[in-house]
């Protein structure tokens, strides 16, 4: 069965992206607009990753990373992060908050693919 | 597909401008709004990150500026002011310049977009921001270091590393897909069953690895986990710089440099003069498991020196075949004028002539062996492909067949085994088709279900015998007779020993299969196969037991390039036959000619020889010596003579094709040139005798 991976970002473009990529490479994606629809829609399904940007409205990317690891059903899955190279101490708390791993924008799919593969084996 | 990702950026981005304009002039009223100063930062940090994900790598540096700014005021560190406000919204217009000439339109005015950065970084009172191109490019795998070094990895990951979503044993596949790998799971630090938490990881891992890929794709693996474990990386040997032969460290100098004992319970230790290992355990100084895992990486780095040892013999060079054909010509050339050399020095009696002669003609030798050697490879290769091909082949006929192979290191000339190929498939596929029976056929004659095909390759002599045996039906001698009356290749009475019967099946236009599948073809195979074995001037064979199968025995030169040939001579000209087919010579005389009444028999033994006057077949003008030569040759199961004037002896023979416009000559296969720098031309003597017959019928 096809892993499930959720990718929660407020860009269009970068779910467009990353969606299509991992869709490509053979998982089951679910697209969430922001943490709070991300965390709703992990409390209905279970999915077997998570992607999320830090930057959102609503609920950020550390508020949905805590959130998540409360969820018994993801407390072991891996949980990347997307930041950007200005975000050193974002990463710092993304990582405190439980994130496994993190990608920094901008980045090629191929490296997206990669890191999913490290972290999902 | 990238062009529907960069479209779709650009539709956000309108949206994204749009919405920024508004905020923006929000702001303008309320600049002390959380919510819409975090708002406009977003949207710049939207458009700056997936702009130069997308290609718009101008774009990202400029909203960078802005993003920055928007950054400190986030963080409280700045004020928004008018000045900015009117700053921001004229980038907002430049992004949207931007976006617009992104399509080939007007494009941003680069000086416009100067005085804009120039204005926000004045408003940030501080330094030229970091240039802006060197963090944004995404980080490149470095090339990979092509020397091989061992490591030693010790990875002790915290306890709690499981809720981080990090899975330890991910990681190890990683490394072991970096290059060779041993690991060893230590878990001495595991507490009983009572205490465990089951969410807690309680195992550390020792990881020798050998890679080519350099220290760093070594940390990379770790890259997400490095604040999360306790790591060491070392380099405990480079396999490039060491000579494999030397020991590798000894047990306890391992340990030592774990730091697992110290130098003066080493020593302790030593002194007992026992096996290290045993006696560190027994004394309680490490665990077991730690003398284990040391002892792992001996064997480890032992094992990677001894591959690299056999890598070492195995070293070779690729060499375009062309060159090798040159080389060879060039050796034939060689060989025949040292020839020239032996006969002119023999011809002067100067004895220092002489030795250097014999000198020149034993290196000439050894040179004419190696250069030949140069093109032998293993006849493996090709046996690897049929497997396949039975394979297949099997599966689609519904037949169940195992193929075992002997022999695959056997060498042959390069271009043999290439010619080689086709015949071999082709009677692969006969034993397959009409050969092996349908599994439950097998069962009924009360043989296993598994047909089997034996493909074997062995030297013998000069050349190399390759023989391809099934265990099927094997020939039916009547349904071949039948067949070959029918086809009007023999007549209803001819009397054939099994070896005629048999080769039958080689005959053109010869097929005893009921039905035509695309595998055995349309009966037109045999006689291929035939003919090409014999243009690699070899011979088939067959032989069949009735119900246990069938074996078919192809005897192939060991190389095309020089062969062991009779050198005879017709009036003044010289000619070769091939030393292989040559069966004895015999005196023919006058008399003999006068008693056959003209037709060309010979009789040795008291059996008839027929034979072919070459003098007579070549057109060569001049007197008939009174006693001309026979010599006798086996073609195909027949005995047949040729008659020259002279027979001088053996001659290792280097072929030399004949050039283009003699491609198509009848009877010759080739030239050589002879010591004394004349031409003999070799003869083809299955044609010879193919064209004699044909004149006759």
């Amino acid at each position: 069965m096809a892993k499930i991976i959720m990718t929660a970002d407020d860009s269009a473009s970068v779910r467009q992206m990353v969606s299509f990529t991992l869709k490509q490479g053979g998982y089951e994606v679910v697209e969430a607009v922001d943490g709070k629809d991300a965390l709703q829609k992990l409390g209905g399904c279970k999915v077997d990753m998570l992607i999320t940007d830090l930057n959102m409205p609503n609920l950020d990317g550390i508020g949905l990373i805590k959130g998540a690891r409360a969820l018994p059903s993801c407390k072991f899955i891996p949980i990347v992060m997307l930041t950007t190279e200005s975000q050193d101490s974002r990463k710092q708390e993304g990582k405190a908050a439980g994130a496994t791993g993190w990608i920094v924008k901008p980045f090629k799919p191929e490296q997206l693919m990669a890191v999913v593969k490290k972290v999902l084996g | 597909m990238i062009d529907v990702h960069r479209q779709a950026f650009k539709e956000e981005a309108y949206e994204l401008l749009s919405e920024l304009e508004s905020s923006l002039l929000e702001l303008e009223e309320r600049p002390d709004d959380i919510d819409l100063i975090g708002r406009v930062f977003r949207a710049m940090h939207t458009i700056k990150g997936s702009g130069s994900m997308f290609g718009f790598d101008d774009i990202a540096h400029f909203t960078h500026e802005v993003e920055t700014i928007f950054d400190m005021v986030r963080n409280g560190k700045l004020q928004v002011t008018t000045t900015l406000v009117n700053l921001t919204l004229a980038a907002r217009d430049q992004i949207k310049a931007m976006l617009d000439g992104s399509d080939g339109g007007g494009g941003a005015d680069l000086e416009e977009s100067g005085r804009i950065i120039a204005g926000l970084r004045a408003l940030a009172a501080r330094e030229p921001a970091p240039d802006a191109a060197e963090v944004s490019e995404p980080e490149e795998a470095k090339p990979a270091a092509s020397e091989r070094v061992t490591y030693r990895i010790r990875f002790v990951p915290s306890r709690e590393i499981f809720s981080c979503g990090s899975n330890p044993l991910n990681l190890l596949a990683e490394l072991r897909d970096l290059g060779i790998c041993s690991v060893v799971a230590q878990n001495a630090c595991a507490p009983s069953l009572e205490e465990i938490d089951p969410e807690a990881c309680y195992v550390h891992w020792d990881v020798i690895l050998t890679t080519d890929q350099g220290l760093n794709a070594i940390k990379d693996v770790f890259i997400f986990v490095e604040d999360d474990c306790e790591l060491s990386i070392e380099a405990v040997a480079q396999h490039d710089e060491l000579s494999a032969d030397e020991g590798y460290k000894k047990l306890g100098e391992i340990l030592l440099e774990r730091g697992d004992i110290s130098a003066d319970e080493m020593r302790e230790v030593l002194s007992k003069q026992k096996r290290f290992g045993e006696l560190a355990v027994s004394s309680g100084i490490v665990t077991e498991i730690k003398v284990e895992s040391a002892l792992v990486e001996q064997r480890h780095v032992q094992a990677v020196r001894q591959e690299k040892q056999t890598a070492d013999a195995g070293n070779s060079i690729r060499v375009p075949a062309e060159r090798l054909d040159v080389l060879v010509n060039l050796v034939g050339e060689l060989v025949t004028v040292q020839a020239r050399l032996s006969q002119t020095a023999a011809g002067r009696g100067d004895l220092e002539l002489s030795n250097i002669a014999e000198e020149v003609e034993r290196l000439t030798g050894e040179l004419r062996d190696s250069a030949l050697n140069i093109r032998m490879l293993p006849i493996g290769s090709t046996f690897s492909k049929f497997k396949r091909l039975v394979r297949d082949l099997s599966g689609e006929l519904g037949k169940e067949i195992e193929m075992t192979t002997d022999g695959a290191e056997t060498e042959l000339d390069k271009t043999v085994i290439e010619k080689l190929n086709d015949p071999l498939v082709h009677l692969i596929r006969n034993s397959i088709d009409h050969g092996i029976e349908l599994p439950e056929a097998r069962e009924a004659a009360g043989k296993p279900r598994y047909g089997t095909v034996h493909l074997a390759a062995v030297h013998s002599g000069d050349s190399v015998l390759i023989t391809i045996k099934d265990d099927g039906a094997g020939l039916d001698k009547e349904a071949i007779r039948t067949k070959a009356i029918e086809k009007g290749i023999i007549t209803a009475t001819a009397e054939l020993s099994e070896k005629e019967l048999f080769g039958l099946i080689f005959a053109p236009g010869f097929s005893t299969a009921k039905t035509i599948s695309s595998i055995s073809g349309r009966g037109v195979g045999m006689d291929v196969v035939k003919r090409a074995i014999e243009a690699l001037r070899g011979t088939i064979e067959i032989a069949s037991v009735r119900g246990e199968g069938t074996r078919i025995m192809v005897r192939i030169p060991l190389t095309l390039a020089i062969i062991e040939s009779l050198l005879v001579k017709i009036g003044s000209d010289f000619f070769m036959l091939p030393l292989s087919l040559v069966d004895e010579c015999i005196e023919l005389t006058r008399q003999d000619v006068a008693r056959s009444n003209g037709r060309n028999l010979a009789n040795v033994r008291d059996h008839l020889v027929p034979y072919i006057p070459l003098r007579e077949r070549f057109m060569i003008k001049g007197e008939v010596p009174d006693i001309e030569q026979i010599v006798i040759t086996e073609v195909n199961g027949a005995r047949i003579g040729f008659v020259v004037d002279q027979v001088i002896g053996e001659h290792q023979t280097v072929i030399k094709s004949l050039g283009r416009a003699y491609r198509n000559v009848e009877g010759i296969s080739g030239a050589t040139i002879l010591g004394d720098g004349s031409v003999a031309l070799i003869l083809d003597v299955p044609q010879l005798v193919q064209s004699v017959e044909a004149e006759a019928a």
